[in-house]
C-alpha cells in the first residue's frame, strides 16, 4: 500500500520547509520545557544547599529499587520510540511502526503504574505534604519541603508522561491508517523528540530525588 | 489621484462570526487581539482612575485600605499581563511579520488562533477572579503573603496568568520559526526590517522566560490549594526563592514590552526622516543584546529584600551594562534624524515622544541600578514613575504610533490627521503631567501602594491626577477617530506614507494570501528609491 | 528528504546498553563511600546519559546548527537561573 505524501499547507513553499518548520518548532518548545522544569530544579538546588541533612534523610524514604526499575523502564521506552521513528523513516509496514509505538506505550504505562504505587505508599506512610504529613525523623519540616518538591517534580513529570501517552495513541491511530512512511514521518519524529525529552528529565530526577545521602 | 480599495481583501473575503472565530489568517487574528486588548486596556484604565481619585486627598477616604490594595494589584496585572505584553507583538507583530518577510502567513496558523483563545480564556479567568472578590497581593505575588496570609482570589488569578503565558509562548514560537524558515527569496537576515529583528529578539525572551513564571505561579497556586509547601517559611521555605523565580521572568518581561516598541520606532523614524536607520547592524545587534543581557539583571528588584551583598553587587553592575544597547538605539535613531528630511506626520510625533520619554525612563533606571540610590527610593513613587515612563511613555506611545502608521494598511482607510496630531500632543502633555510629579514624590519619600499619605504630598498628587485625566482624553480620541475612519475615512492607497518595506508593496487592505506573487528582495531595508506614492498623500486630515 | 539521516539499529541498541549500564553505575555510586564526590559523579553520569539520549535518540548529532544553538541556549539559560540563584543562597551569610 503506497503511503500518502504529506499535504503541504498553503503557506509553505514545499514539504521540506514544512518539515523544517515543524522540527524547529518542536525543539523551541522543548527549550521552554527545560525552563519550565528548570524553576523546580532551581528550588530543589537552593533547598538542598540549605538543608543537606534533611534532604538526605527524607530521600531515604524513597524506594531505590522502584526508582532504578522505573529509570530502566523509561530508558527502554526511549529505545522503542527511537525504533518506531526509524521504522517510519525507512517506510516499514504500518504494523511494524505500530508495534514499536505500542511497546513504548506499554513501557510508559508501566512507569506510571509503578509511580502510582509509590504515591499510594507515600500516602499510607503519611508523607504527602499538608496537614496529614507525619514524619518520624530529624528536621521534619525541611523533610516536608523535600516531599513537596518530590511530588511537584515527579507529578509534573508524570503529567508530561500522560500527555506523551496521548500523543502516542494518536500516532498509533494514524500509523494504522498508513499515514507514515518515507515521505511523511515528521509527526512521529517530533513526538519522539518530546518523549525523549521527558526521559531526560527523569534521568536527572532519579539521582536528585532517590539517591541523596544513601551512604 | 484618489486611491481605490481592492475589490477583494482579507476583511471582505468572508463574512460572519464563524469566519472570524475560526480564522487562521494572521491578519484577522491580529484584529481579534486588537479588540480584546483594547477592552482590557479600558478595564486596567478604570483601576488607574480609581487609584488616582483616591490619591487626590491625603486621607484614605474614597476606598478602604483593602480595596486600594486590590486596585493597584489588579491595575498592574491587567496592564502588564493582559495589555502590554501582548500589545505590539499580538496586534502589529501578528499582522506585519509575515507581510514584512514576504510570506503568506505565520508558520503555524492554527497555533496562532489557539494563542488568541488561550489569551481570552486566561483573561476571562483572571478577570472573573478580580471581579468576584479581587486580589490584593500586588502584581508581584510575593510570598508568604500570597501563599498563606492573603484571603483573596489568588489561585484563579494566578491560573489565568498561567494560561495567558501559553498564549504568549505560542506567539513567540510562531515568530521564531517563521522568521528563520519563511523569509522570501533574497531576504537575508541583514535585509530584514528592524521591526522583525525586534520581534525575533522579543520572542527569544518570551520562550526562555515565560516558562519560569508559569511554574512559579503554578507553585503558588499549589501551595495555597494543596499545601505543597515550596515557599512556606514554617517549613524552612525561602521568600527570596520566590522572588528569584518571579523576577527571572518579570525583568526580561519589561524587555518583552519595550523591544517591539523599539522595532516600531525604527520603522517610523526611517520613514519620516526619509533615511535608512543609521547603524542598522548595531540596532539589530542591540536588540539581541538586550534580549540576552536582560536575563542577567533580575536581582536589581531585590536589593532591599535580603539577598546577599555579593549578588547585589553583581546585579548592580550587570544592570548598568544592559543600558548600553538601549543607548545605542537612541543614538542611532538620533543620528538618523540628523540631516534627515523630517515629516511631522502623526506617527512621527509618537515616535519622537517615545525617544524622549523612553530616554528619561531608561536613565532613571540607571539611577536605580546604583545600590546606594535604590535603597532610598525602592518602593517609592520614584519607581512607579520610572516604569511608567518606559511602559506608558515608551511602549504605549510606540503602540499608538504603530497603530496610526499601519492603520491604512490594516483597514484601507486614513484617519483624520489633524485630530491625530492633537491627540498625540494631548497624550504627551497628559503623560508628563501625570508621571513627572511622581519622580519628585518618590524622591521626597512617598511610598508606593499606600492609599493615604502625609498632607505635604498633596499638591503633587493633585497635579498627577489632573494629568491622568488629560491622558485619558488623549487615549479616548484615537479610539473614537480610528473607529470613525473605518466608515468615513478616505480610502488609502497601497503606500500612503511612501515607506519602504514589503508590507507597502501589496494593496491596502492586503488580500488573504498577502501577495499575488511572492516578492523577491534585492535591496536593503529602508531603501526608499523607487517607492510609489508621495508622503503628501497622507495629509488628508 | 533534505539531509535526513537514518541511524542503524545497532547504534540505538548500543546507546541503550550504555544507558542501562550508566544507570546501574549511578545507583552503585550512591551506595559507595565517596563522600561529597558522589553527588558530583552522579550528576556527571546523568549529564552523560542525557547527552547520549539527545545526540543519538534525538538525532542532535546529525541536526542543523540552529537546532544545536536552541539546545545550547536552553541549557545555558537553565544554568543561569540555577547558578545565580544558588550564588545568592550560598553567599548570604558570607558577607552578611
Amino acid at each position: 500500500m503506497a503511503e500518502l505524501a504529506p499535504a503541504v499547507a498553503h503557506h509553505f513553499d514545499d514539504a521540506e520547509q514544512q518539515h523544517e518548520a515543524a522540527t524547529l518548532g518542536m525543539w523551541v518548545f522543548l527549550a521552554t520545557e527545560v525552563m519550565f522544569f528548570g524553576g523546580l530544579f532551581t528550588a530543589y538546588v537552593a533547598y538542598r544547599a540549605l538543608y543537606p541533612g534533611a534532604f538526605g534523610h527524607a530521600s531515604n524514604h524513597l524506594d531505590v529499587r522502584l526508582g532504578t526499575t522505573n529509570t530502566a523502564v523509561l530508558i527502554t521506552s526511549s529505545l522503542t520510540m527511537a525504533l518506531a521513528v526509524r521504522a517510519a523513516q525507512v517506510g516499514a509496514a504500518p504494523a511494524r511502526i505500530v508495534r514499536w509505538l505500542a511497546a513504548t506505550m506499554a513501557l510508559g504505562s508501566t512507569f506510571l503504574a509503578i509511580k502510582l504505587f509509590e504515591y499510594a505508599h507515600k500516602f499510607y506512610e503519611g508523607l504527602v505534604p499538608g496537614p496529614a504529613f507525619t514524619y518520624a525523623g530529624p528536621d521534619a519540616r525541611q523533610a516536608e519541603l523535600f516531599f513537596s518538591l518530590y511530588f511537584g517534580m515527579t507529578g509534573l513529570h508524570a503529567l508530561h508522561m500522560v500527555i506523551g501517552l496521548g500523543l502516542l495513541a494518536w500516532l498509533v491511530r494514524e500509523a494504522r491508517r498508513g499515514r507514515f512512511g518515507r515521505a511523511c514521518h515528521t509527526p512521529v519524529e517530533n513526538c519522539g523528540l518530546y518523549w525523549h525529552f521527558v526521559d531526560i528529565v527523569w534521568i536527572f530526577l532519579f539521582p536528585l530525588l532517590y539517591l541523596v545521602g544513601r551512604h | 489621484m484618489a486611491a481605490r480599495a481592492p475589490t477583494v481583501h482579507y476583511l471582505n473575503v468572508d463574512y460572519g462570526v464563524r469566519s472570524w472565530l475560526f480564522t487562521t489568517d494572521h491578519k484577522r487574528i491580529a484584529l481579534l487581539y486588537l479588540g480584546t486588548i483594547t477592552i482590557l486596556f479600558v478595564i486596567g484604565g478604570i483601576f488607574a482612575v480609581l487609584i488616582r481619585l483616591e490619591l487626590l486627598t491625603p486621607a484614605g477616604d474614597l476606598v478602604s485600605a483593602d480595596t486600594y490594595n486590590k486596585l493597584f494589584t489588579m491595575h498592574g496585572i491587567v496592564m502588564l499581563f493582559f495589555f502590554l505584553i501582548p500589545s505590539i507583538p499580538a496586534v502589529l507583530g501578528n499582522f506585519l511579520v509575515p507581510l514584512m518577510i514576504g510570506a503568506r502567513d505565520l508558520a503555524f496558523p492554527r497555533l496562532n488562533l489557539l494563542s488568541w483563545y488561550l489569551f481570552v480564556l486566561g483573561a476571562a479567568v483572571s478577570l472573573w477572579a478580580m471581579l468576584t472578590g479581587g486580589v490584593d497581593t500586588g502584581w508581584t505575588f510575593y510570598t508568604p503573603y500570597s501563599t498563606s496570609a492573603s484571603v483573596t482570589n489568588v489561585i484563579p488569578t494566578a491560573v489565568g496568568i498561567f494560561i495567558s503565558g501559553f498564549s504568549s509562548m505560542l506567539t513567540g514560537l510562531n515568530f521564531i520559526v517563521t522568521i528563520h524558515k519563511m523569509r522570501t527569496k533574497g531576504l537575508t537576515w541583514f535585509r530584514l526590517p528592524l521591526f522583525v529583528w525586534a520581534h525575533y529578539a522579543t520572542s527569544i525572551i518570551i520562550m526562555l522566560g515565560t516558562p519560569v513564571i508559569a511554574i512559579t505561579l503554578l507553585l503558588v497556586a499549589l501551595e495555597r490549594g494543596f499545601h505543597l509547601g515550596i515557599f512556606d517559611p514554617a517549613l524552612g521555605g525561602d521568600p527570596l526563592l520566590f522572588q528569584h523565580l518571579f523576577w527571572f521572568y518579570s525583568h526580561p518581561a519589561v524587555y518583552i514590552m519595550i523591544l517591539p516598541g523599539m522595532g516600531v520606532v525604527s520603522e517610523l523614524i526611517a520613514c519620516f526622516a526619509r533615511r535608512p536607520i543609521f547603524g542598522y547592524g548595531f540596532v539589530a545587534a542591540s536588540s539581541l543584546m538586550i534580549a540576552v543581557l536582560g536575563f542577567f539583571v533580575w536581582g536589581h528588584h531585590m536589593f532591599t529584600s535580603g539577598q546577599s551583598a555579593y549578588t547585589a553587587f553583581v546585579f548592580s553592575f550587570l544592570s548598568m551594562l544592559v543600558a548600553i544597547p538601549s543607548a545605542v538605539k537612541v543614538f542611532n535613531w538620533t543620528a538618523t534624524l540628523y540631516r534627515g528630511s523630517i515629516a511631522w506626520d502623526s506617527p512621527m510625533l509618537y515616535a519622537l515622544g517615545f525617544i524622549g520619554l523612553f530616554t528619561m525612563g531608561g536613565l532613571t533606571g540607571l539611577f536605580l541600578a546604583c545600590l546606594g540610590i535604590d535603597v532610598h527610593v525602592h518602593d517609592t513613587y520614584f519607581i512607579v514613575a520610572h516604569f511608567h515612563y518606559i511602559m506608558v511613555g515608551g511602549t504605549i506611545m510606540a503602540y499608538l504610533g504603530g497603530l496610526h502608521f499601519w492603520w491604512p494598511k490594516i483597514t484601507g482607510r486614513m484617519y483624520p490627521e489633524t485630530l491625530a496630531k492633537a491627540a498625540g500632543l494631548i497624550v504627551f502633555l497628559g503623560f508628563n503631567l501625570t508621571f513627572f510629579p511622581q519622580f519628585i514624590l518618590g524622591y521626597l519619600g512617598m511610598p508606593r501602594r499606600y492609599y493615604a499619605y502625609p498632607p505635604e504630598f498633596q499638591a503633587l498628587n493633585v497635579l498627577s491626577t489632573a494629568g491622568a485625566s488629560i491622558l485619558g482624553v488623549g487615549y479616548l480620541l484615537p479610539l473614537c477617530y480610528l473607529l470613525w475612519s473605518l466608515r468615513y475615512g478616505p480610502v488609502a492607497s497601497a503606500n500612503p506614507w511612501g515607506a519602504a518595506g514589503l508590507e507597502w508593496r501589496t494593496p491596502s487592505p492586503p488580500p488573504t494570501e498577502n501577495f499575488a506573487t511572492p516578492p523577491v528582495v534585492v535591496r536593503d531595508a529602508y531603501d526608499l528609491d523607487g517607492m510609489a506614492d508621495a508622503p503628501a498623500e497622507a495629509a488628508l486630515g | 528528504m533534505g539531509s535526513e539521516h537514518i541511524a542503524p539499529v545497532r547504534l540505538y541498541v548500543t546507546v541503550f546498553a550504555c544507558l542501562l549500564a550508566l544507570t546501574a553505575l549511578t545507583t552503585a555510586v550512591a551506595f559507595a563511600d565517596l563522600g561529597r564526590a558522589s553527588t558530583v559523579i552522579m550528576l556527571a553520569i546523568a549529564v552523560t546519559k542525557a547527552t547520549l539520549v539527545a545526540l543519538f535518540f534525538m538525532h542532535l548529532w546529525w541536526s542543523e546548527r540552529l537546532t544545536r544553538l536552541v539546545v545550547g541556549g536552553a541549557l545555558a539559560w537553565l544554568l543561569l537561573l540555577v547558578g545565580l540563584t544558588l550564588a545568592d543562597v550560598l553567599t548570604r551569610t558570607v558577607l552578611g
